[in-house]
């Protein structure tokens, strides 16, 4: 059913992110926020989903990336460097040129996405010798640890935070900018996902997912596995940290590491569009997100209890999620289907002797 | 280098206070099918376990093609060539039958690139040959969690084969499987060791497939080795005898 249709939804989705914007110009940002959140729910399903480790931690790559871009984008052209721009509290403002902050912005955004990703190889090390909840209590640990690492830091402006360098435009061209690069780094994480699911590194952390013992007693390499899963995931969640503190235009703690709302709801939107596929995270996403906006315009006060009520429906008569459903409804548009033509000789060679 | 592809001597292995592998010898000879028999509880897996490398051993040495083995993991015995299915059938649930057999392609000389190598072709043929060869093919796209218990353990059988060791170790293969599938079991497995020339290890408790199987046989009582030899004179040693049927 996917299979067939895949081109319509890929169109879909493309007019919808290219003309989104345009069509609806004040909604720019929440169509950016959505394109992050697809992003967020496709990484998470890496772990999550095919591989089976709840990670409740993955935020934390989102945090430290944000901070790694603030300190490149300041240091580079600031001489004062970020400790002297950040003990100001705001009251230094360099003036960058339009080059310099661009080359800062992508600088920033690639050093981020390094940065994460070799922290979750040091992390591995140790995270990866616990396994179910451990795993997820873990990585929760390890987020809360980092957040109240960063507090305590000076040199990154500790509980005070740091102001972004400003955006060098009209606050219009700002919102597109920061829209098209999370749609560009949304689309690159899909269609990444969607090739290495279809290659043996696919097929190995399914393995791991339904049995780790048997993949490691048939000689699967677990561990090199989980290193990539969980190292492709911390890249992108670093790089959209990044994107995603220069559009919040001022970081600190709570707006690094969101543990509660961006933590969880990448959950949350998996287990709607349904886990360990490639398009479950995609519909659960933008559902939860369209939800999300419109509880909080027209039910405010309510908010937390629809997206509550939500959770609950899906975690207590829905758990297999939206993709989910639709396999177990409909096997045969999946492709699963006993093949009648050999199934005779198959019975035939069962009974020799 | 002998004819002895699995050597095992002076092996120990205790949980706690149970002596579950008493001072083990024993040999697995290349090209050949060897049995291991005995009555429940009587160190059998554990035995297994010690050799795939799934516990460490309290003493003694275990020998694969000639080299010392009880040191490492699992994985790393796995890669040289050493495979063992499970007494509880293990396979990838909520996988298809295809996918399970692609993933359980050998990891010896894994390089890096192959982690990302494409599923097509070469491998796939052969996943759906040897799906045949155990007469799954036409269940090949069925969700592996979904199909009988007898059908799982020839799926863990074909995707033990998938994997080309040199050796596989095989923990009750028969067990839970009807009489008519049990006659194809014996009629494979002896055509993978004749075709494919893997050398096979089982442990079963039917005395007939056994017998019929191996052309030697270990007997295993209270974590000891009690007996060995072909399988007739297994047949009319009285310890054997006595250890299956009398008090224990």
């Amino acid at each position: 059913m996917i299979r067939s249709n895949n081109f319509f939804i890929y169109g879909a989705l493309g007019l919808l992110g290219i003309f989104g914007p345009i069509v609806f110009p004040d909604y720019t940002l929440t169509i950016a926020y959505l394109w992050m959140m697809v992003l967020m729910a496709s990484t998470w399903d890496i772990l999550g989903g095919q591989m089976g480790y709840n990670s409740l931690g993955n935020i934390l790559f989102f945090g430290i990336g944000m901070y790694i871009s603030a300190i490149v984008q300041v240091s580079i052209f600031y001489e004062g460097g970020v400790g002297e721009y950040t003990s100001a509290m705001g009251s230094i403002k360099p003036e960058f040129t339009n080059s310099e902050y661009f080359i800062g912005l992508g600088l920033g955004i690639i050093c981020a996405g390094i940065v994460a990703l070799l922290l979750s190889i040091v992390f591995s090390s140790f995270m990866f010798g616990l396994r179910g909840p451990y795993f997820a209590i873990g990585s929760l640990g390890l987020a809360i640890a980092a957040a109240e690492i960063t507090i305590t830091i000076d040199y990154v402006g500790g509980a005070s935070g740091i102001s972004m360098p400003l955006f060098p435009g009209d606050i219009e061209f700002r919102s597109t900018f920061f829209y098209i690069l999370c749609f560009i780094m949304a689309t690159a994480a899909h269609f990444l996902l969607r090739w290495l699911y279809s290659t043996q590194f696919g097929l190995a952390i399914n393995a791991i997912r339904d049995d780790e013992d048997k993949a490691e007693a048939m000689g699967i390499p677990t561990l090199v596995y989980k290193r990539i899963g969980w190292g492709i995931a911390a890249f992108f969640m670093g790089c959209i940290g990044a994107v995603a503190g220069n559009m919040a235009g001022f970081i600190d703690k709570e707006v690094a590491y969101p543990i509660p709302t961006f933590g969880i709801f990448m959950v949350a939107m998996v287990l709607l569009g349904g886990k360990g596929t490639l398009w479950g995270p995609v519909l659960g996403a933008i559902i939860f997100h369209i939800i999300k906006e419109t509880t909080w315009t027209y039910l405010l006060n309510l908010q937390w209890v629809a997206l509550g009520l939500i959770l609950i429906i899906n975690i207590v008569y829905f758990q297999q999620g939206i993709m989910g459903w639709l396999q177990d409804k409909f096997p045969e548009r999946f492709g699963v289907v006993v093949d009648t033509e050999t199934l005779q000789s198959d019975q035939k060679s069962g009974e020799v002797s | 280098m002998s004819d002895a592809i699995i050597s095992v001597s002076g092996v120990s292995k205790s949980y706690g206070g149970v002596r579950a592998n008493v001072d083990i010898n024993m040999e697995v000879k290349r090209g050949s099918i060897t049995g291991i028999i005995g009555p429940n509880g009587c160190g059998k897996t554990t035995l297994f376990n010690s050799i795939v490398g799934y516990h460490p051993i309290d003493n003694g040495s275990i020998k694969f093609n000639g080299d010392e083995i009880s040191a490492l993991r699992v994985g790393e015995i796995a890669r040289l060539g050493l495979l063992r299915t499970f007494q509880q059938t293990r396979i990838y649930g909520k996988m298809n039958c295809v996918d399970n057999m692609q993933i359980s392609v050998s990891h010896r000389a894994e390089a890096k690139s192959s982690i990302f190598a494409s599923r097509k072709g070469e491998i796939k043929d052969r996943a759906e040959h040897l799906l045949d060869f155990v007469g799954l093919y036409s269940k090949r796209n069925l969700i592996s969690g979904d199909l009988s218990f007898g059908q799982q353990k020839l799926l863990e059988f074909a995707m033990a084969l998938m994997n080309e060791p040199k050796v596989l170790l095989l923990d009750e293969p028969t067990a839970g499987i009807n009489p008519t599938l049990i006659n194809g079991l014996i009629d494979r497995l002896r055509r993978a060791n004749e075709e494919l020339g893997i050398t096979l290890c089982v442990i079963e408790h039917n005395m007939r497939v056994i017998m019929n199987l191996a052309s030697h046989i270990y007997c295993l009582s209270n974590g000891q080795m009690l007996a060995d030899g072909k399988p007739a004179s297994l047949q009319n040693d009285q310890r054997v005898i006595d250890a299956y049927l009398g008090g224990h």
